[in-house]
C-alpha cells in the first residue's frame, strides 16, 4: 500500500540525513519526501511517502517514532487528508495547434501556464500524484522536456 | 539557578562526568583529544589505558553491563574514532550503555579534510542510539546530562559525543543543568496492566505453556520476577542466548537457551508449546530459526520495552510495552490477588522434566579426555557462584552456552547480537573494574582472542587480573565448522597454526601462563588463576575436529536439529 507519513522533527542540522538514513538501513523505500519549517521556528515537517504492507508501514512508523529527534510520528489516512504536489513540466511544441492543445489540457487540469516559446511551454500544476501522473500522460504524445516534482505536502482535514 | 563558574570545554565535560558518577574512562589519547586528556591531571576520574580504541570500547561495554551505569571510552579524531565504531556497534546490538567521547578537528576544519579528521557523526549514526557534536563549549553540560540519560533508560544503548578540539579549549561560562527536556524521547514507564491480565489469562488456558526469556530480562533485573511467575504457573523457562543465565540453570524449570545452538531439551520444548511469553526478545533468527514455522504454530505473549520490536520479526497476539520489571511485577502481584497456583503434575510439566532427563543422559559428547563439555563443566564446579563471565565470539561461546551453566542470574556477558571477535577478553577488564571483588573469567577461543589479545598489556599494567580461559584449538573452529558441514571439508583460511605461544604470550606481556592439557592440570590451573593477583591465560588446546552440537542450520527450524552421531 502507499503511505503518507508526517513528521514532525527538531528543526536542527543533521535530521533530514538521520531520516532518509533510516529509511535506507531498515530497508524501505522512499517515494517521496518533502521538508519545511513549521509556524514554530524549532520544528520543521517532513512528509514521505513510501510503500509497503501494513507490516512495514506499521515498522517504518515505529522505527521513526523511536528516532529522538522526532518529536510526533503520524500514518495519515489519505480519506481524511489534503495532499498536494507541485510539478512543473516543459513541453515541446512541434506544430502550430500544439500551444493551444496544451492550453486546454492544462485548464482542464487547473494548471497554469508559463514561459511560453516558439518551441516549449512550461505548465505549473499543483495536484494529487495520481493526477499528475495522468497529466503527464497526456502531455507525452507532444513530447515532455522536462519535470520537477516538490514531493506531496499534506495535513489532515480538521475534525477528521 | 548555579552559579557560572567559567572554565574550559574539556574541563566541563570531566565535571559534568564527575556528576554523573564517573570513576573511570578506558582509551587511548591522540592530537585531537589532548585538552580533554590534560583535564585528568586535574580530576578524580581513572584513566585506564588501552592498546586500541576498539578494546577501550569493548571495557566500556562490560563495564556498563555488569554495572548498569554507562562506561565511558574516550578515542582521538580520525583512526581513533573509526577504530571505537566497532564497538560502539557492539553495545547497540546489545543494547549495553555506554557513552563514546571522539576528539574532532576544530569546527573551522571540518569539512576541509583536516588531518585525521572523520565523519564520525554521520559513519556512527546508525549504530548509536544518538550522537551529539556540540558545537560551542557552554552545550557540553548539557550534553553530558542528556548523554547519560538517554545511554541508560529505556532501551539502553550507546551515545556517542564528538567535541571539536577547539570546543574543548574555549572557555565560557558554563552552567550543569539538573533538568533537561527531549522532546522526541519518552522512555516507557507505566505498567500495562490490562494487558498483563490477558496474558495470565492466555497463559492460564494454554495447555504447553513456555517462557522465553530474552537480554531485556537481564538489563531490567527481572530475575525474583522472573523466577515466581515461573513457579507460581508452573512454566519451563527457556532462553535466548543473550537471556542466558536470566533464570538459575540448575533450577529444574530450567531448560537453557534456545537457537543455533540451543541445548536440545529447550529447543524441543520450544517446538512444542503453544503459548510463549516472551520476555525482553527481539526474536533474533539465531533465537528462533524461521519465523514462519514459529509464528504458525504458537500464540506469542510479546514483553518488551521497545514499540518498534512488537512485530518486527514476530507478530504477537499480546503485546506489552514498556520496562520488563515493571510488568512482571504487576504479574506477579496480580497472580497472589487471584491466588492462582498451579500443581506440578501437568501433564505438559511432566514430559518437559523427562525430556529433560533424556537429553542429560544422552547428548552425545566428545569422547576425549579434553572435550569442550568436560573443560567447561570443570569451570564450572570451580568458579564460585557469583563470578562473573564474558565471552569471546565462536565455537568455545557456544560450548559455554551449552555446557557452562549459569547459577547466579545475571553473571554472563557475550557479544551475542553484532557477534564481535574480541569482544570477551576486553569486556571481562571492563566487567573487573565493576566488580572488582568477584573472579572475572572470559571463555576464550584462539581466534577471537588474537583480535584484542594486546589488552593484556591493560590488565597487567592497571592490575585488573581477568582470567582467560582459553579453548585453543589453532582453528577458526566455527568457520571450520561450516566448512565440514556445509564446503565438503574444504577447510579455507582457518588453520592458525599454532601461533601465538599463548603461555609465551601471556608472559611477554608480565601476565601469567599455564597450559592445561589433561583434567588435573586444568584443575590446578584453575586454581591457581583464582588465587592469583595478576591476569592469567589459561591455555587449553583441544580437538581442532570437535563440533558444536546440537546445531539447528541456518533457514531451519528448531525441530530440525543436527544432533551428535
Amino acid at each position: 500500500m502507499w503511505a503518507i507519513l508526517s513528521i514532525l522533527v527538531e528543526n536542527k542540522p543533521g535530521i533530514l540525513f538521520k531520516v532518509t538514513h533510516l529509511f535506507r538501513s531498515r530497508n524501505f523505500n522512499i517515494d517521496s519526501i518533502s521538508v519545511g519549517i513549521t509556524e514554530n521556528p524549532e520544528y520543521s515537517k517532513m512528509t514521505i511517502t513510501t510503500y509497503g504492507d501494513e507490516k512495514q508501514i506499521d515498522q517504518i512508523v515505529k522505527q521513526l517514532d523511536k528516532m529522538i529527534d522526532t518529536v510526533k510520528v503520524e500514518h495519515l489516512d489519505e480519506h481524511k487528508t489534503v495532499f498536494r504536489e507541485l510539478s512543473l513540466f516543459k513541453i515541446k511544441l512541434s506544430n502550430a495547434n500544439d500551444s493551444m492543445e496544451i492550453n486546454k489540457l492544462a485548464n482542464a487540469y487547473g494548471a497554469k501556464v508559463h514561459d511560453v516559446k516558439k518551441d516549449s511551454i512550461m505548465v505549473e500544476l499543483t495536484a494529487t500524484p495520481d493526477q499528475i501522473q495522468a497529466f503527464e500522460e497526456l502531455a507525452k504524445p507532444f513530447g515532455i522536456l522536462d519535470v520537477a516534482r516538490t514531493g506531496v505536502a499534506a495535513l489532515q482535514r480538521s475534525g477528521a | 539557578m548555579n552559579k557560572m563558574e567559567t572554565m574550559t570545554g574539556a574541563k566541563a565535560l570531566m565535571t559534568a562526568m564527575e556528576k554523573e558518577g564517573v570513576k573511570q574512562v578506558f582509551g587511548l589519547p591522540g592530537g585531537a583529544n589532548l585538552p580533554m586528556y590534560d583535564e585528568f591531571a586535574r580530576c578524580n576520574i581513572r584513566h585506564i589505558l588501552t592498546r586500541h580504541e576498539q578494546s577501550a570500547a569493548h571495557m566500556a561495554d562490560g563495564f556498563g553491563r555488569v554495572s548498569r551505569k554507562p562506561g565511558v571510552c574516550f578515542a582521538t579524531s580520525g583512526p581513533g574514532a573509526t577504530n571505537i565504531l566497532t564497538g560502539i556497534a557492539t553495545a547497540q546490538a546489545d543494547s549495553a550503555p555506554m557513552i563514546a567521547v571522539t576528539g574532532q578537528v576544530p569546527v573551522g576544519m571540518i569539512g576541509k579534510d583536516a588531518f585525521q579528521e572523520s565523519d564520525i557523526i554521520g559513519m556512527a549514526n546508525p549504530v548509536v542510539k544518538y550522537a551529539f557534536q556540540p558545537r560551542t563549549a557552554g552545550e557540553i553540560p548539557e550534553v553530558v546530562k542528556k548523554g547519560f540519560f538517554i545511554a541508560e533508560s529505556g532501551r539502553p544503548g550507546p551515545v556517542l559525543i564528538d567535541i571539536p578540539k577547539d570546543v574543548q579549549t574555549n572557555e565560557e561560562p558554563m552552567n550543569f543543568p539538573d533538568e533537561f527536556k527531549i522532546r522526541g524521547y519518552h522512555p516507557w514507564a507505566d505498567p500495562d496492566i490490562v494487558n498483563v491480565e490477558r496474558a495470565i489469562d492466555m497463559l492460564l488456558h494454554a495447555e504447553k505453556p513456555i517462557i522465553l526469556a530474552g537480554g531485556g530480562t537481564i538489563i531490567s533485573s527481572a530475575f525474583a520476577e522472573l523466577q515466581s511467575i515461573a513457579e507460581t504457573l508452573m512454566l519451563p523457562v527457556v532462553t535466548t542466548f543473550k537471556g542466558k543465565g536470566a533464570f538459575p540453570e540448575n533450577h529444574p524449570l530450567s531448560l537453557g537457551p534456545i537457537g543455533m545452538h540451543g541445548h536440545a531439551e529447550a529447543n524441543k520444548m520450544m517446538s512444542e508449546a503453544d503459548c510463549v511469553l516472551a520476555i525482553g526478545t527481539r526474536f533474533s533468527d539465531r533465537s528462533v530459526g524461521t519465523f514462519e514455522a514459529f509464528e504458525k504454530r504458537l500464540k506469542i505473549i510479546h514483553m518488551d520495552v521497545d514499540p518498534a520490536e512488537i512485530g518486527k520479526n514476530q507478530t504477537a497476539q499480546i503485546a506489552v510495552i514498556g520496562d520488563v520489571r515493571v510488568n512482571l511485577r504487576v504479574m506477579v502481584k496480580l497472580l497472589l490477588q487471584k491466588a492462582v497456583k498451579k500443581s506440578e503434575e501437568t501433564p505438559w510439566i511432566k514430559h518437559v522434566k523427562e525430556t529433560k532427563a533424556y537429553w542429560k543422559e544422552n547428548l552425545k559428547l566428545h569422547p576425549g579426555e579434553m572435550g569442550a563439555a568436560k573443560i567447561l563443566r570443570k569451570l564450572r564446579e570451580l568458579l564460585p557462584k557469583e563470578s562473573v563471565v564474558t565471552t569471546e565470539v565462536g565455537q568455545h561461546q557456544m560450548w559455554a552456552s551449552l555446557f557452562y551453566d549459569v547459577i547466579q542470574p545475571g553473571t554472563f556477558f557475550s557479544s551475542t547480537g553484532l557477534g564481535t571477535m574480541g569482544w570477551g577478553f576486553p569486556a571481562a577488564i571492563g566487567a573487573k573494574v565493576a566488580r572488582p571483588d568477584v573472579p572475572v573469567v572470559d571463555i576464550a577461543g584462539d581466534g577471537s582472542f588474537a583480535m584484542t589479545e594486546n589488552s593484556l598489556a591493560t590488565a597487567v599494567l592497571e592490575d585488573i587480573p581477568v582470567i582467560v580461559f582459553l579453548l585453543n584449538n589453532s582453528t577458526l573452529g566455527m568457520v571450520a565448522q561450516w566448512q565440514r558441514t556445509f564446503y565438503d571439508r574444504r577447510m579455507i583460511g582457518v588453520d592458525q597454526k599454532s601461533c601465538p605461544d599463548y603461555v609465551k604470550l601471556a608472559e611477554s606481556y608480565g601476565a601469567q601462563g599455564i597450559r592445561a592439557q589433561s583434567m588435573d592440570e586444568l584443575d590446578k590451573a584453575i586454581k591457581t588463576a583464582l588465587s592469583s593477583d595478576v591476569a592469567t591465560v589459561i591455555d587449553i588446546p583441544i580437538d581442532p575436529e570437535e563440533d558444536v552440537l546440537p546445531f539447528v542450520a541456518p533457514g531451519t527450524s528448531l525441530a530440525d536439529m543436527i544432533l551428535p552421531s
